[in-house]
């Protein structure tokens, strides 16, 4: 038994796989940062006084985290059509992946947010600061410091569970992979190929959340402690 | 506003304020006034109360009955606006409670820029005086983990002082400092009041209460059980506060 693998035959088909890569990291961009506004939205409402909106955040936050993603990514897909609706396999998948990740970014940030000790929102409440000054400046920022690292390692694992978005045809980099390599019956060399780039997106979007760390966290940047 | 107050009206006022916590009777019919200028120190055992009043007056504990009135503020009223009561009183507590995310600077401008809407320029201005107020000018730029616990407590009045308050409110501010620590915060507010700032301080410090407060109330078991002025702690009437000044309290 001999291994011979053709390389050549399949990086000809450069320019698909980095479309696609490319869409990958668009497809978790976007998801990115609408899963961390509304996941930060639902950590908020489950902390509401009123239980009508802290159950139906509790719920939603419970229903995503107990279900295959696949599978939630089909029920946007279909719920949507049947609906009658029709929009593009790249909205669909932002959308399913929003959903998806807002409600981890929930529990992490609700982690975040029982962080904050009460004597700190005391002091802020003690100065007189409004309600939504209180949560701006001394439970958000902090919290999200404090659970950033959590924060950013679901959010790359977002970017890589994303591959199932190819079973709603969205063009992303598993996508394009299935297509090549039923041209070009190179299986392996392909797929060793994605594995390659998929390690090179993670390797990018940490790079990105360690540069945004900088900004965002002056004290963590000069004094390099954890908050 | 408040500034036409005549001269004797009290700047906080507590009449037979309850209040429970749950089965637990914490004040039970406390009643005392402070006047402008004034220092009151809130002294009594662990359990006693003291702190529960003292919060009573910054509303961090809603009262059952009786009523609290501080710069012209109905605190006990459930409609009382939080905000302005707030701006009027400052609050230090025991466990400093600056913003570790923030600078020095930052904790003190914070307040003023956000809820008066002073410009920064002038906030940093701000932040310089009462941080040399406290002696702590050369930490403007430092973060609070990089202060030692005195300082910080110091950085904590400063950030207090920035919103001008009308009375300030010391809750056991040096029990979490040792004795050199201790007396570099009690100088900040032995200055303080020879600036003629009022203010209520619940302390463990009998040696500071008697050497700067002009009044004490004794607290026991939820009532005022003795008050009067500083002597009260050499010469105490009832046997409470005898036993309780008696057992080493009075450091001198």
């Amino acid at each position: 038994m001999s291994l011979q693998l053709d390389f050549p035959a399949v990086l000809e088909r450069w320019p698909n796989f980095l479309g696609g890569a490319a869409l990958t990291l668009e497809l978790a961009a976007f998801a990115t940062v609408f899963g961390a506004l509304f996941g930060t939205l639902a950590a908020v409402g489950r902390g509401s006084r009123n239980s009508l909106i802290a159950s139906a955040c509790k719920v939603y936050v419970e229903a995503i985290r107990n279900t295959p993603l696949l599978v939630q990514i089909f029920l946007v897909y279909f719920g949507l059509a049947s609906l009658g609706l029709k929009f593009s396999a790249f909205t669909v998948a932002v959308a399913a992946l929003t959903i998806n990740v807002g409600a981890y970014t929930a529990e992490i940030m609700r982690a975040g947010f029982e962080a904050i000790p009460r004597g700190q929102i005391e002091a802020a409440e003690g100065l007189a600061l409004s309600r939504l000054q209180v949560y701006w400046h001394i439970i958000l920022l902090p919290a999200i410091e404090k659970v950033y690292p959590a924060l950013t390692s679901q959010f790359v694992l977002l970017m890589l569970a994303s591959s199932v978005c190819s079973q709603i045809s969205a063009e992303e980099l598993t996508a394009v992979a299935n297509y090549i390599q039923s041209d070009t019956y190179r299986a392996f060399e392909t797929y060793i190929i994605v594995a390659v780039l998929y390690v090179i997106l993670s390797l990018v979007m940490r790079a990105g959340f360690w540069g945004l760390g900088l900004v965002l966290f002056p004290r963590r940047r000069q004094l390099g402690t954890p908050l | 506003m408040q500034q036409n107050t005549p001269f004797s009206q009290p700047i906080v006022s507590l009449r037979d304020v309850q209040k429970s916590f749950g089965p637990l009777r914490v004040l039970d019919g406390v009643s005392f006034a402070v006047e402008r200028g004034e220092v009151l120190a809130l002294i009594g055992r662990s359990g006693s109360g003291k702190s529960t009043a003292l919060r009573c007056i910054d509303r961090f504990e809603k009262v059952d009955g009786g009523e609290i009135v501080v710069c012209g503020h109905r605190v006990d009223r459930p409609d009382v606006d939080l905000r302005a009561l707030r701006q009027d009183v400052g609050i230090v507590f025991q466990s400093y409670n600056l913003f570790p995310h923030l600078t020095i600077e930052q904790n003190i401008t914070l307040a003023p820029c956000a809820v008066k809407g002073i410009a920064k320029s002038r906030a940093k201005d701000l932040a310089r005086k009462v941080l040399a107020q406290v002696g702590l000018e050369e930490k403007l730029h430092a973060y609070p983990e990089q202060l030692s616990g005195g300082q910080q407590q110091r950085a904590a009045i400063a950030r207090s002082l920035a919103m001008q308050p009308k009375v300030m409110l010391f809750d056991e501010v040096t029990s979490a400092l040792d004795p050199e620590l201790t007396a570099e915060v009690l100088k900040v507010i032995e200055q303080l009041a020879a600036d003629g700032m009022t203010m209520v301080m619940v302390t463990h410090e009998m040696g500071f209460a008697k050497g700067i407060a002009d009044r004490i109330v004794f607290m026991h078991r939820g009532k005022v059980h003795e008050t009067g002025p500083a002597s009260i702690l050499t010469s105490p009437t009832t046997p409470e506060l005898t036993q309780f000044v008696g057992t080493g309290n009075l450091k001198s």
